[in-house]
């Protein structure tokens, strides 16, 4: 088991050039098939921008190095490819730290290539020296520091495949400027050495086994599928166990666009924000089928009150999500799409054997599932006399047909946005779930128009984080780039105002943003076209004047400042324990 | 009840961070460390006793598996296993008292590595709590200064090397038994 990083050079390689380690990274990067990087030049990084100058490999430059890393998850997300992002020393590297995280939360591929200043003054407190590796340490799925440009081919190469393979995240490079400058004869890596990197994929076959057993033994099925679906590219594989046991199924918000939302056995989302059918679903259902989804607190609300009746049976890729906050009664490590593969087979080999035993009560289970559908259906506001923000998320979803690339900001309007528009196809819809970070959603939303050039993007944001990614307008009005950018502006920090009405005796405090641009002059300040509407009656027009638009548009849409997000599950809650609406005035 | 954890690690730079951040992050305080490499010099192979909740445990030891630089973590808290640790130890007796310290460091089979007027140096290690005792037993004989080495830790299970994390005894996952793969070596296109 050697570590030597010259163990494994192709056998029969031309001659080895003499070349720049900034050179020789981009060379790697080639191979990676990366050609897009979303980066910020400075100090320490001079010598790679040179090599950058005459380089087929795209740069994008961003305007703040957070939206680089944003921008790399958007191009990673609504791609499956390993996004880019590259920054300099110390101020560079350190606001990339926000993005980094927000990808290991939702297990995105990236990787982050900083500049480090030159190896013989790290410690020194040199000027724009930061310690990268250390303060990544826990942001990263793994990271690298290069001392040597001998090391560097190597690590660019593991920090691709760590990215990109098991359960994906983010790898930043840190690398100090003389690796950048030091000459080298180059001479590709053939194969990466990883002893302590451990990937399952397969799953136990007898696992797998045992779980087609238990789900044909299921009088009331649930699928509960996620992010790990997206991640895998398992979206086929899920669609025909769904209607193998023509189970219900519930997406969770990293997960939306794994099944077809106009799939008929697609139940919308669960948890705090989720539909009444979803979470009665999901609080009545005798047997859970879990797919790449980690029991996130939005999800189960109290965890003691969780699926109650439920068994659980747990895929995923990563070990140290199983039991981690549901205890799975039938565990199955592996990648999702070859464990779907093998479970699809099991359960079609056994359906002739069981498929009746159950059928009357399924046939019973689908008939409660559509009444609480009926019961309390998702249904978005709509009023003749101001806009309601649920009524801009229908006009949008009626724009995109579900096909439409839809970028999201957090709070009420992700929300509201996850309800009510569908997606069809996975990696639509891009969101920050598991961090929540405000400022994501107009810089993811140029990762994925560089990624998928032909998509109509739109950026829904709120006034709150749209004003902390608006240098971005820059970049976007730079390259042309025909992103749709909605401003669902209520006026307020939305989300926070609605647990400070809720919980906090409507005391608001610090969530008036009683200031915003105005958006026609903003954005023809950067040179695209730009509008405010306020009246319900012109939000058609007003969308349709955006998407006919072939640049770069900006629509503020001025919404009741007040609606707040239904279905709710307060905190602490059990999921079958939601607040539908707000409290009906009493009659007299 | 303190965890014995033993880890089979790269032995690179930012591998003893990884992990010991992953324990900080949660809030836990290491009780001992000891590091060092193995016969192979590319591994390290280190021992650590923390506190961590029971119901936690096997949570810790596998978010340790999946760090890059680990090559295996096993919880050896219930494991058959050998614990030893080793504590240099300066007393500064009085002169009468001098032969009674030579007669406990027999009986704990402590080697005396410096005699001066100013005292004994001593050496011994066993297992924490014996050392523990023999540290009290030292303390009546006058001042004292201490330095404990931290457990080291051996299986006494036969068992090679595995590359894929062992599952710790205590999880309630059915998965124990799984056949695993683990990729190593892979080979780059392009």
């Amino acid at each position: 088991m050697s570590t030597t990083t010259s163990a494994h050079r192709a056998s029969g390689a031309p001659e080895a050039k003499l070349m720049s380690g900034a050179q020789i990274l981009l060379e790697c990067l080639v191979r990676e098939n990366v050609d897009c990087i979303f980066g910020y030049p400075g100090g320490v990084t001079l010598p790679l921008y040179d090599a950058f100058y005459d380089h087929p490999i795209r740069h994008v430059l961003v305007r703040h190095e957070q939206n680089a890393a944003f921008a790399a998850e958007g191009f990673a997300r609504s791609t499956g490819r390993v996004g880019v992002c590259c920054a300099t020393s110390g101020p560079g590297a350190t606001n990339l730290v926000t993005g980094l995280v927000d990808s290991m939360m939702d297990s995105i591929p990236v990787v982050a290539l900083t500049g480090q200043v030159s190896t013989k003054l790290i410690g020194s407190d040199a000027f724009q020296e930061a310690d990268t590796f250390g303060i990544t340490r826990s942001c990263t799925k793994h990271n690298f520091l290069v001392k040597t440009v001998a090391e560097l081919p190597q690590a660019i190469h593991e920090a691709f495949y760590i990215a990109s393979s098991g359960r994906p995240g983010p790898v930043l490079v840190d690398i100090p400027k003389d690796v950048f400058q030091a000459q080298a004869h180059y001479t590709p890596v053939s194969s990466i050495h990883l002893p302590g990197y451990k990937v399952y994929t397969e799953g136990h076959t007898g696992q797998i086994r045992r779980a087609g057993q238990m789900i044909w033994d299921a009088q009331r099925p649930m699928v509960y599928a996620g992010g790990g679906i997206i991640a895998a590219n398992a979206s086929a594989e899920l669609l025909e166990l769904v209607e193998l046991l023509d189970a219900p199924t519930v997406n969770t918000l990293m997960g939306l666009g794994a099944l077809p939302a106009e799939h008929r056995n697609f139940i919308s989302m669960p948890g705090m924000h989720g539909s009444y059918a979803a979470n009665m679903g999901m609080s009545n259902t005798d047997l859970l089928i879990a797919l790449g989804v980690r029991f996130d607190d939005r999800v189960t609300g109290r965890l003691a009150a969780f699926a109650p009746h439920a068994k659980v049976i747990h895929v995923d890729i990563d070990p140290a999500e199983i039991g981690k906050n549901r205890v799975a009664d039938l565990p199955i490590v592996g990648d999702v799409k070859r464990v779907l593969q093998k479970l699809n087979k099991v359960v079609r080999e056994l359906a002739p054997t069981n498929q009746k035993r159950n059928a009357a009560a399924r046939e019973a289970w689908w008939t409660q599932i559509r009444d609480w559908q009926a019961e309390h259906p998702l249904v978005p506001e709509v009023s003749t006399t101001e806009i309601k923000p649920q009524h801009v998320m229908r006009e949008i979803d009626r724009l995109s047909g579900g096909q439409a690339i839809v970028s999201s900001d957090v709070g009420q309007h992700q929300m509201w946005a996850a309800q009510f528009i569908r997606f069809n196809e996975p990696r639509l819809w891009l969101n920050s779930g598991g961090l929540g970070s405000m400022g994501f959603g107009l810089p993811a939303a140029i990762g994925a128009q560089f990624a998928r050039p032909d998509k109509l993007v739109f950026a829904i944001v709120g006034d709150g984080g749209f004003q902390m990614s608006i240098p971005e307008l820059a970049t976007i009005a730079n390259h042309g780039l025909p992103i749709k950018i909605v401003v669902v502006n209520n006026g307020y920090l939305g989300m926070v105002r609605q647990w400070q009405e809720l919980f906090y005796n409507n005391r608001l405090s610090q969530v008036e943003l009683n200031t915003f641009p105005d958006a026609e002059k903003l954005a023809g300040a950067y040179g695209f076209k730009g509008r405010t509407v306020e009246d319900p009656l012109q939000l058609v027009a007003a969308l349709d004047e955006a998407i006919r638009e072939n640049g770069p548009y900006l629509l503020n849409v001025r919404v009741s400042p007040f609606e707040n997000v239904y279905p709710m599950v307060p905190a602490g809650g059990a999921i079958n324990e939601m607040v539908l609406g707000p409290p009906q005035p009493v009659e007299a | 009840m303190l965890q014995v954890i033993s880890l089979l690690v790269e032995n690179k730079p930012g591998a003893l961070m990884r992990i010991t951040g992953l324990l900080s992050a949660r809030g836990y305080n290491i009780e001992s460390l000891t590091v060092a490499r193995t016969l192979d010099p590319t591994l390290s192979r280190m021992s650590i006793v923390v506190d961590i909740e029971p119901q936690l445990r096997a949570q810790v030891i596998k978010q340790m598996n999946k760090l890059v630089n680990v090559l295996q973590a096993s919880d050896l808290t219930e494991a058959a296993a050998v614990r030893r640790e080793m504590v240099l130890l300066r007393v500064r007796p009085t002169l009468n008292s001098r032969p009674n310290i030579l007669k406990e460091a027999e009986i704990f089979g402590a080697r005396v590595v410096d005699s001066s007027t100013e005292g004994f140096a001593l050496e011994v290690t066993g297992d924490p709590e014996k050392l523990d005792v023999f540290i009290d037993l030292m303390r009546s004989y006058g001042e004292i200064e201490v330095t404990r080495s931290g457990t080291v830790v051996v299986a006494l299970e036969a068992k090679k090397l595995r590359l894929s994390p062992p599952v710790p005894k205590t999880t309630i996952s059915g998965d124990a038994n799984e056949k695993r793969e683990t990729r190593n070596e892979n080979t780059i296109h392009g």
